[in-house]
């Protein structure tokens, strides 16, 4: 193994092209990720508890929205999240079918899973909210209906991937699909804000209108960074079992396992 | 060897493909004409099963008829690539050198002629059925024109990654049917608009905006599918 | 109308989705490095029956 990575760092090049490199053999990746998953894990503990202790237990209830504003500390940051990972996603998908890099490709078609999560976590809070503000617990919002086109999207790609047999083949399909996806989804979302506003949809909308208070702001923040690392730490480990899956018959598999006994 | 099939035999080609597959497609007249009828069957559940109040049935119209649209095309987009897939002439069509884009758009646009244009044809029957008033009858046809054909070229790239799977059908409604949602809304709301009495050209703009982005972009997405599938 | 029972519905199943979502690689990693180490074993001892 370590004869295989000094090969292909021969040619003198920079630090952060050698690194990449580096990342694209399976091996290398396996364990220079392993040795830091657990730091991310960490993080994500910390930040989230902290955020949610400001928001849950030291904030105020909202005038407007009362007790139920709280869950705009779970319902904001899955949003934000569902969004950028289908927008990691498609970027990850372009990069593997322009330059067919196999860990590119794992690690996009392992975001789905993580970003398919967000979105459901995102739509069942929403609802939640919805039901003590406007009275039911689903009403056809431009933000949950985007949310829900965004999940079927999600779930496509997550299918497309599954039912292919042979993984490289899958991978590529389900990159293309997520590709196709995401020229859309700008034009989606903003044909359902604009038919949203033509039906006269909810006016109240989870995030307020002009301006949200600080103390609001910043557990929301803090607990928007902790899903980050959660999402770092996710995909992080999804990849590495991917690829043992992937490269079960393989010699460097072997050895990973024997280190570990 | 691109650049001698270049210029007058590039079209011939182009045309030579779309000949065979309508040829093909008439020869299995009955087969062509499933999805027709299950477009006429799905509009006729509808007063059955909402009731035959004729100002219901009117305002729920242009959604029920492009919603029929939506499944009746479908249900016809697998055999879009499918019998080519399955004898192998696919394969052969990627050897004979001439671009996979130009290949799957002429089959979008046979596919478009067989099961898109039956139902611009056909929109007066299912209107006068579903009570559409008549002043909004024009721009239901009109929109289903500018609509089906972009049905056809976003579901040719559904059809091309699914195309290597044995039950690929079922997976294929999941995958194009949320890629369907603009054009679902903009088509509804220009039908709606005219039967309210407002203008509705805008909403025609943007159906034609969106044809010509998805006649320009979707025979390559087509055929990087293909490639893939075919790999 | 309480909303607190809103706020922990919300929570908890935030809490559930997340926490299967980053628990189900970690039991498929387990039925994968078992079957990788059940094809170890066979190859090994089909090596030793032919030597």
């Amino acid at each position: 193994m370590n004869t295989k990575t000094a090969k292909i760092a021969k040619p003198r090049k920079n630090a952060l092209v050698m690194f990449i490199h580096k990342m694209g053999s399976p091996p290398w990746f396996y364990n220079f990720t392993g040795k830091f998953i657990p730091w991310l894990w960490l993080i994500f503990g910390v930040l989230a508890a902290w955020g949610l202790y400001l928001g849950l237990v030291k904030g105020p209830a909202d005038y407007l929205q009362g007790e139920s504003v709280r869950i705009i500390y779970l319902h904001v940051p899955a949003a934000w999240m569902s969004m950028l990972i289908y927008s990691t996603m498609a970027v990850m998908a372009f990069i593997a079918l322009v330059w067919r890099i196999r860990i590119v490709e794992i690690l996009a078609m392992t975001s789905a899973p993580i970003g398919a999560a967000f979105t459901i976590v995102t739509l069942t809070a929403g609802s939640l909210w919805g039901r003590p503000t406007w009275g039911t617990y689903w009403v056809w919002d431009a933000r949950l209906t985007s949310e829900l086109v965004l999940l079927f999207l999600y779930l496509g790609v997550i299918g497309l991937y599954n039912a292919i047999d042979e993984p490289r083949k899958a991978a590529r399909a389900a990159c293309l699909l997520s590709l196709v996806g995401a020229v859309n989804l700008p034009i989606i979302h903003y044909s359902v804000k604009w038919w949203n506003t033509l039906h006269q949809g909810s006016s109240i909308s989870l995030l307020g209108g002009s301006s949200i208070d600080a103390s609001i702001l910043w557990p929301m923040l803090i607990v928007a960074v902790a899903a980050k690392f959660f999402y770092a730490a996710n995909l992080l480990t999804r990849a590495r079992v991917k690829l043992l899956e992937q490269d079960m018959r393989k010699g460097w598999v072997r050895d990973v396992l024997k280190e570990k006994n | 060897m691109s650049a001698q099939v270049a210029g007058g035999s590039l079209s011939g080609a182009f045309f030579a493909l779309l000949r065979r597959d309508l040829l093909l497609a008439f020869r299995r007249r009955t087969e062509l004409l499933f999805p027709v009828i299950f477009l006429l069957v799905v509009i006729s559940l509808f007063p059955l099963g909402i009731g035959p109040s004729p100002q219901l049935l009117a305002r729920i119209a242009p959604g029920v008829i492009w919603i029929a649209a939506l499944l009746a095309t479908v249900i016809s987009l697998d055999a879009l690539f499918r019998s080519d897939f399955e004898d192998g002439s696919l394969e052969q069509f990627v050897i004979s050198g001439h671009p996979l884009t130009l290949i799957s758009l002429a089959k979008i646009v046979a596919h478009w002629l067989v099961a898109g244009l039956p139902i611009v044809l056909l929109s007066p029957l299912l209107a006068l059925w579903m009570n559409l008033p008549t002043e909004s009858l024009g721009v239901m046809i009109l929109t289903l024109a500018l609509g089906t054909p972009i049905l056809s070229l976003i579901g040719s790239i559904g059809v091309g990654l699914t195309i290597s799977l044995k039950r690929g059908g079922q997976l294929l409604s999941l995958l194009v049917f949320p890629l369907y949602v603009p054009i679902l809304i903009i088509a509804t709301a220009a039908v709606m608009a005219a039967s309210d009495g407002l203008p509705y050209t805008q909403f025609l703009g943007l159906l034609l905006a969106g044809l010509i982005t998805s006649v320009t972009l979707a025979p390559f997405a087509a055929a990087a599918a293909l490639k893939i599938s075919l790999s | 109308m309480s909303h607190a029972p809103f706020i922990w519905a919300a929570y908890s199943i935030g809490a559930v989705v997340l926490l299967w979502c980053a628990v189900a690689p970690l039991v498929h990693k387990k039925s994968i490095t078992r079957d990788i180490r059940r094809l170890i074993q066979i190859e090994e001892s089909s090596r030793d029956s032919n030597s």
